[in-house]
């Protein structure tokens, strides 16, 4: 054995270890959004003020009850992006690469596309540090990953405060996420545990589901975001004032949902919370809007 | 030239040479380089006694977990109106049977578990009480609907003229997300396949899944640095009677300390 072989499989060895569970997460990724189909299917929208489920403290609900969908409209929110957790609440595909060192191919990042709202995601694998806590909040924010046996790990910081449900939940600039990718198969699951020391009580869990798109219809330079004049005055921020949003019961007149639990909390993700509406819901006799059905189960296909 | 770089460039370069490709591969790390892809495997050793599922298992599933609801939430705390088929390729035979959706009839049919079938029993919100009963079956218990699910790893084969039933016929292993299942017996998943179900709904309004409908599902693990453990399941359910593509679920369990909180209801069409 020559001592550049014997270098080789030492450094290889060395080298290899931490590589050895890794998985290929690299392709194109169609979205089948049906675990949350209220919310990621593109087209309708959740209704305002739907914040089932969600682990709002109180500050959530009140920048929640704020909101009024032409906010939106406003110029420079057009194109303003959703934060990194778009990810998992988005309607879009998802195309993935990674990105080599030359000379050993390690991996020093994976790229995830973005999409006409949603920032690029770059994944740094170097173990670099995350910056201060004063550095800029990109769109994208800051993301560093690593590896849990065969699951990749990204955990995001410096978000900016958007939306994490487009029913008007707001998360703040100081939510990070941590995101696992599991894949098997043809078929990658992502779940983001999303952290918010100002708006949530518990941590906020969230996963979303692809399949490898083998035709590649899913590209890497996202479609652009077109600025316009939706028609909001210059200077106007669309907004409700404390207690008089327009679209308080709106849930509770479509769907029968109580109040309290779509202001209720962590305690609604639970099954135990069921109990506490069963006498206050009855079964409305029909679906008032957006009901899907045969040919309208997607409005667009990424 | 920094001492980094040339030792990168000894080893690009010894990798490209004959001694290098022979000492990878007697040392068997040429695999190391070939691309993971999924592979089965069942328990089992190399020439000793076979190695049971339950001492295979690379994360402890058993004990009591809790779903968490964060997502469709009104399609599943709640019974939806008749009509919301939000988010379900359904064909037109699927919602011919779903706009004939009546509780009643079912309820009069004996029928009230219809909604808590296999093919979506995971995404409902529940608890699951998960046991090894022996070496080489796992049994989940939900206490929403009482039901029973039984996964049987290794040979297990159905015996034949089994009548269908609400949860079917569960054939599990430990997959593997890499090329060679053996090298690192952590780095797998369960996956369980289910056939011969009775007919039941996707969602507890009447959209149907027929008998011929096969649920695969991949369950995952992980553990929060505070020691909380997660489970997540993904379903998928092929139906070619009644969907124009798989249905494709995710569930959210988190695993609790006991069962103080375990609380057996039965079946309901209208809750």
């Amino acid at each position: 054995m020559t001592k550049s072989a014997l270098l080789a499989l030492l450094a290889l060895s060395a080298a290899s270890v931490p590589s050895f569970a890794q998985i290929d997460l690299s392709g194109s990724w169609f979205p089948y959004n049906e675990s949350d189909a209220l919310s990621n299917s593109p087209g309708p929208r959740p209704l305002p003020l739907d914040f089932l489920g969600i682990p709002f403290n109180k500050y959530g609900q009140e920048r929640g009850l704020l909101y009024s969908p032409s906010y939106m409209s406003v110029p420079e929110r057009i194109c303003a992006g959703y934060p990194p957790h778009y990810l998992v609440v988005g309607p879009h595909g998802v195309k993935i690469w990674n990105e080599m060192e030359p000379l050993t191919g390690t991996t020093v990042a994976w790229h995830i596309n973005g999409w006409e709202d949603r920032a690029p995601t770059t994944i740094w694998m170097d173990e670099r540090p995350h910056p201060s806590e004063n550095a800029p909040h990109p769109p994208g924010g800051f993301v560093t990953g690593k590896w849990e046996g065969d699951v990749l790990v990204a955990y995001t910081t410096h978000m900016e405060a958007g939306l994490v449900r487009r029913s008007g939940a707001f998360l703040s600039d100081q939510a990070t996420m941590t995101a696992r990718f599991f894949r098997h198969g043809d078929t990658l699951t992502v779940t983001a545990r999303i952290d918010d020391p100002y708006y949530l009580t518990e941590p906020y869990y969230l996963t979303r589901l692809f399949k490898q798109d083998s035709v590649a219809s899913i590209h890497a330079v996202p479609p652009p975001c077109v600025q316009g004049d939706e028609g909001v005055p210059e200077g106007a921020v669309p907004h409700y004032m404390p207690g008089n949003n327009q679209f308080i019961g709106e849930l509770t007149r479509k769907y029968h949902i109580p109040e309290e639990a779509y202001m209720g909390g962590a305690e609604t993700m639970y099954p135990e919370f069921r109990k506490k509406i069963k006498d206050k819901y009855t079964i409305p006799d029909k679906c008032p809007n957006d009901c899907g059905g045969p040919g309208k189960f997607g409005l667009r296909n990424q | 030239m920094n001492p980094a770089r040339i030792m990168r460039n000894k080893i690009v370069r010894s990798l490209f040479s004959k001694a290098g490709a022979a000492v990878l591969v007697s040392a068997g790390l040429a695999p190391l380089t070939m691309p993971p892809q999924a592979a089965a495997q069942n328990p089992g050793g190399r020439g000793g006694a076979p190695v049971t599922a339950k001492a295979a298992a690379p994360f402890d599933i058993s004990g009591y977990w809790v779903s968490v609801i964060t997502q469709n939430w009104r399609l599943r705390m709640v019974v939806p109106p008749k009509g919301d088929y939000m988010g379900i390729a359904m064909t037109p035979a699927s919602k011919e049977i779903a706009d004939a959706w009546d509780p009643a009839k079912d309820e009069a049919a004996g029928n009230q578990c219809k909604g808590y079938g296999a093919g979506t029993i995971m995404t409902n919100p529940e608890r699951l009480h998960i046991i090894w009963p022996d070496d080489n079956n796992l049994q989940m218990e939900i206490d929403a609907g009482t039901q029973t699910r039984t996964f049987h790893f290794g040979n297990w084969k159905p015996e034949p003229g089994t009548k269908p039933s609400w949860q079917g016929e569960s054939v599990a292993l430990w997959q593997s997300r890499e090329r060679d299942a053996r090298r690192d017996p952590k780095a797998r998943y369960l996956q369980v396949t289910t056939r011969n179900m009775l007919p039941g709904y996707l969602r507890k309004n009447g959209v149907p899944y027929s008998e011929n409908s096969v649920l695969i599902e991949d369950y995952d693990f992980f553990q929060e640095p505070t020691g909380e453990q997660w489970m997540i399941v993904t379903t998928e359910l092929r139906d070619p009677k009644y969907l124009d593509r798989p249905y494709i679920l995710s569930a959210q369990f988190r695993k609790e300390r006991d069962g103080s909180k375990w609380e057996p209801t039965p079946c309901s069409s209208r809750w």
